[in-house]
């Protein structure tokens, strides 16, 4: 109980200092020192209880009173927000009415309900853990350098870093609470916190367009937290448990729990922003750097994705599965489409996260072993790259004045620190023996296997169509135009200290990820399905590992060879001798500027969103009245 | 151990053999090529000839980086052949191959030159469009086959042609554009007069272009392999048919080369796909219907 309460208790305490303290040296020392133990405390819970999972229960009626008042906390910050600040009545009513249900519940029906244990933690909640403390650490470090020059920047923004780190940290906190939780009712007050949290991040330069977007997460979010709400409310009271192992339980043996797990794989989608819900997470952008990478990566959008996988047993070829798989699948094939005519790099990287979540929960959709092991290893694999392009894209942004792709040209030259690590990240994210691969490899296996043939129709095209906007940017990336300028001063210790962890990271993840698979993912899914397999023969990820090894090796030893007579390029005139201008026909000076192609005629975003929301919708609705349905006897 | 040591004489003799029957291949190719056009053609060894030659020249390069691509791109190249003829797993051998495209699109793009980097944007669109088509041919021979094992696939009861004839279809339409023929030499092409003048391959000379010309070779030969592993099952003779049916379908990628003017990447897009679904993804949900 000591560890798991250190764990949720230091960055809270965390929270509260640096709000408190408000000085700039105070709050690095804290911030750094707070991280520091972050990380410290989830490797250590790993150490404790990697192989040996826990269920806990908390003695008396603290736990349950604590939960209950943070609810009221919660909501009435959120009326605050909703009802005093700004108008938006009709948000407040959404919180109103969940507020109402859990209260009734808990002093109504959920007085008769034995809770036999609050807290579980397994394989997967550890590796959930490992990913929020240590990424999510990393980058509240990297926060500090990046909010600096934010400030200078933008010197139009109130200066209110003590708010940003607060939340920061309390979003850490939750997010442990949330991993850890088996009762749903302690889960429902930490999804209720990152909710109001990531609302509260989004919407940190309070801008128009900043408060326009946190209300739009904040209303989609709340409506995700009100069937969950339902779901611990019909849980309840049709089968007296509020627990999540039990629901799996009841589900295994075919009890028909179908809505209640419809409920919650719903409030999963609102938060791993599935089409139709996509929209907030676009929004997201607006806020400084920092909190996009650690919505996309490794808290916010996790948690949804950590739910539907912990559901993934029971789902399956039922229509809760089938909605499941569904959207995910819709979602992965319409989002990778759409981030093919994005030119802004962040919103290619939250297209890009919104597909992988789709076929992550597509994943846990189909409920199988390979399925699920799948699943899990692009979590991990997506947290540790994601985040490293995004705090990479934050950099570049900071020192070139803009985020657009076509305005990286070059900076394989001026900043080679920086496009190394952006390099890395584009590597992990899709080329051959990097992770991503792989998990799209197994999900093939994964898909043939279930026999869903439409689905394979979609990840083949989806993953093609992901090779093509990655390479497209690592071609602007790696593009040669020699310069004198080093752009990379403007840069912070504490910045590149992130950066560089995480590229390590990423390798490091990419070359022991057999070793993760077998001692982390393999164990979880045994305790969960009562059977083990090798989902991709182990010397295959061995071979994988090697390449890996390989690739890093390989331009460490290169280039020591004879020297090159170096030209100039084709440039079909007479070039300036520079490669960036040449000659015209009157003698002028023409300078070559080079854009990339966004087929904007085939894969604009508006149509790609049209199809997509109009799917995803329609199957929401018809799954859901068919689920309905099947259990009100209509 | 006999496993073990099969495996190491398939893969030298793949790494010693294929450049050398690549090579060929490609001396064949424009010998047929210059009789279908009414001329006499180069010697048959002349594309040695010429790799030899580019390996001696002066080392000329427009920067340092891209040597490393290219040689990246061979070198990915040469272990996805490796895996595919020690009897891996085909789904890794495809894998690779996209890393090794990968490596080639990204040596083209480092150049930052105009002709240079729309070759290398049409070879994207190139991959995007043939890389679904490739991973169906991976899937198709699982589940007629039960394993992505090539060792497994080899010793198929029966042909596997005859319960993948839609994604046979495929594979030979994206052939087209892996072999770089006509109408889908967009990224680059063998003739010199081109609108792009040699696409990606603009400024690349000398040793790279020479290692990029043997990629090419080592690529040929284990892309024929996809071809022989449709028409090769347990029966004694069949190899005969597989390397006969290798023959046949090079020979019309020749055909076609010389009949059919380039096409626009829409076309080429579209065209891949709509083959890709109708073909590939019809014959996909008849084997899993079988299964």
């Amino acid at each position: 109980m000591t560890l798991p309460a250190l764990l949720t208790g230091i960055p809270l305490a965390a929270a509260i200092l640096v709000f408190c303290l408000r000085g700039d040296g105070v709050r690095g020392v804290i911030v750094k020192l707070a991280a520091a133990l972050t990380m410290a405390l989830s490797i250590a819970t790993a150490v404790t209880f990697f192989g040996h999972p826990a269920f806990i229960k908390s003695s008396g009626t603290l736990l349950s009173t604590i939960v209950l008042a943070v609810d009221v906390l919660v909501a009435v910050a959120i009326l605050y927000y909703t009802l005093v600040k700004f108008k938006k009545i009709w948000i407040a009513v959404l919180e109103l009415v969940q507020l109402g249900l859990i209260m009734w519940f808990e002093q109504g029906p959920g007085h008769s309900v034995t809770v036999r244990s609050d807290l579980a933690i397994d394989n997967f909640a550890v590796i959930m853990i490992l990913i929020a403390g240590i990424i999510g650490s990393l980058i509240a470090v990297f926060s500090l350098g990046y909010m600096k020059e934010f400030q200078k920047e933008h010197p139009e923004v109130e200066d209110r870093r003590p708010f940003f780190f607060f939340v920061i940290f309390l979003f850490l906190s939750a997010m442990f609470g949330l991993v850890i939780s088996n009762n749903l009712l302690i889960m429902y007050t930490c999804w209720e916190i990152t909710s109001f949290c990531s609302f509260l991040l989004i919407g940190y330069t309070q801008t128009e367009e900043a408060i326009g977007n946190s209300f739009k997460a904040l209303w989609m979010n709340l409506l995700g937290g009100l069937a969950f709400a339902l779901a611990i409310v019909w849980l309840g009271t049709e089968y007296a448990t509020v627990e999540l192992s039990m629901l799996l339980n009841l589900g295994r043996s075919a009890q028909p729990v179908e809505l209640a797990v419809a409920l919650l794989v719903f409030c999963g989608f609102t938060k791993a922003a599935m089409m139709p819900f996509s929209g907030w997470l676009l929004g997201a952008m607006v806020a400084p750097t920092p909190t996009s990478a650690l919505l996309h990566s490794s808290t916010m959008v996790k948690a949804g994705v950590f739910l539907i996988i912990k559901l993934c047993p029971i789902l399956g070829n039922n229509h809760a599965g089938l909605m499941t798989m569904f959207i995910g699948g819709a979602t992965f094939l319409f989002a990778s489409f759409a981030a093919i005519s994005q030119s802004d790099g962040k919103k290619v990287l939250a297209y890009s996260t919104i597909s992988n979540l789709g076929l992550i929960v597509c994943c846990a959709g189909i409920g199988s072993y390979e399925a699920a092991w799948t699943a899990i290893m692009i979590v991990v694999f997506h947290a540790v790259a994601k985040s490293l392009m995004f705090l990479s894209v934050g950099t570049a942004e900071q020192q070139l004045g803009s985020r657009n792709i076509e305005r990286f040209d070059g900076i394989f030259c001026s900043m080679p620190g920086l496009s190394l690590c952006m390099i890395i990240g584009i590597c992990g994210m899709f080329l051959a023996p990097f992770g991503m691969l792989i998990s799209k490899w197994a999900a093939m296996k994964a898909f043939v296997d279930a026999g869903h043939s439409l689905l394979l129709l979609v990840l083949v095209f989806g993953s093609s169509t992901t090779l093509f906007y990655w390479t497209k940017w690592l071609g602007k990336i790696t593009a040669y135009i020699p310069t004198d300028k080093n752009r990379e001063e403007g840069i912070h210790g504490v910045q590149w200290l992130a950066l560089r962890s995480l590229s390590a990271l990423t390798i490091i993840t990419c070359i022991l990820f057999p070793l993760i698979s077998q001692s982390a993912v393999i164990p979880y899914l045994e305790v969960t399905y009562q059977t083990t397999m090798d989902v991709i023969d182990r010397s295959n990820l061995l071979i994988m590992s090697m390449m890996v090894i390989l690739l890093v090796v390989l331009p460490l030893r290169f280039g020591k060879g004879r020297k090159k007579k170096l030209v100039v390029t084709n440039l079909a005139g007479e070039n300036c001798g520079d490669n960036i201008s040449y000659r015209g026909v009157a003698g002028q000076t023409v300078p070559v500027s080079l854009r990339n192609w966004y087929m904007e005629a085939w894969f604009g975003e508006a149509r790609m969103k049209l199809f997509g929301f109009i799917l995803c919708g329609s199957c929401l609705l018809i799954e859901f009245a068919i689920i309905c349905g099947g259990v009100f006897h209509v | 151990m006999s496993d073990l040591v099969y495996t190491i004489i398939a893969g030298v003799a793949y790494l010693v053999l294929a450049p050398i029957a690549g090579g060929l291949l490609a001396g064949i190719d424009r010998k047929i090529s210059a009789r279908m056009q009414r001329r006499v053609g180069p010697p048959l060894l002349q594309p040695f000839y010429d790799v030899f030659k580019l390996w001696d020249k002066q080392q000329v390069a427009v920067n340092e980086a891209q040597s490393f691509y290219v040689f990246g791109f061979l070198l990915f190249v040469i272990i996805s052949g490796l895996f595919f003829f020690t009897h891996g797993d085909i789904l890794l051998v495809v894998f690779t191959l996209t890393m090794a495209s990968v490596c080639f699109i990204v040596a083209a793009y480092s150049s930052n030159s105009p002709y240079s980097q729309i070759g290398a944007e049409r070879e994207l669109i190139q991959t995007m469009a043939y890389e679904p088509m490739l991973l169906l041919v991976a899937l198709g021979f699982y589940l007629n086959c039960g394993s992505f094992s090539i060792g497994t696939i080899l010793d198929a009861p029966r042909m596997s042609f005859i319960y993948m004839p839609g994604i046979f279809i495929g594979l030979c339409f994206i052939l087209l554009i892996k072999f770089r023929k006509s109408p889908f030499d967009l990224s680059m092409s063998h003739e010199v007069h081109q609108e792009l003048i040699r696409g990606t391959l603009t400024e690349i000379s000398g040793r790279s272009l020479a290692m990029i010309e043997l990629a090419h070779w080592y690529e040929n030969i284990f892309l024929l392999g996809f071809v022989y592993l449709f028409f090769v099952w347990s029966a004694p003779w069949s190899p005969i048919l597989g390397l006969f049916m290798c023959a046949f379908t090079y020979f019309n990628d020749i055909l076609i080369d010389n009949c059919c003017s380039r096409v626009k990447w829409e076309h080429m897009l579209t065209s891949t796909w709509l083959v890709t679904l109708v073909a590939g993804f019809v014959n996909i949900m008849f084997l899993m219907y079988m299964r």
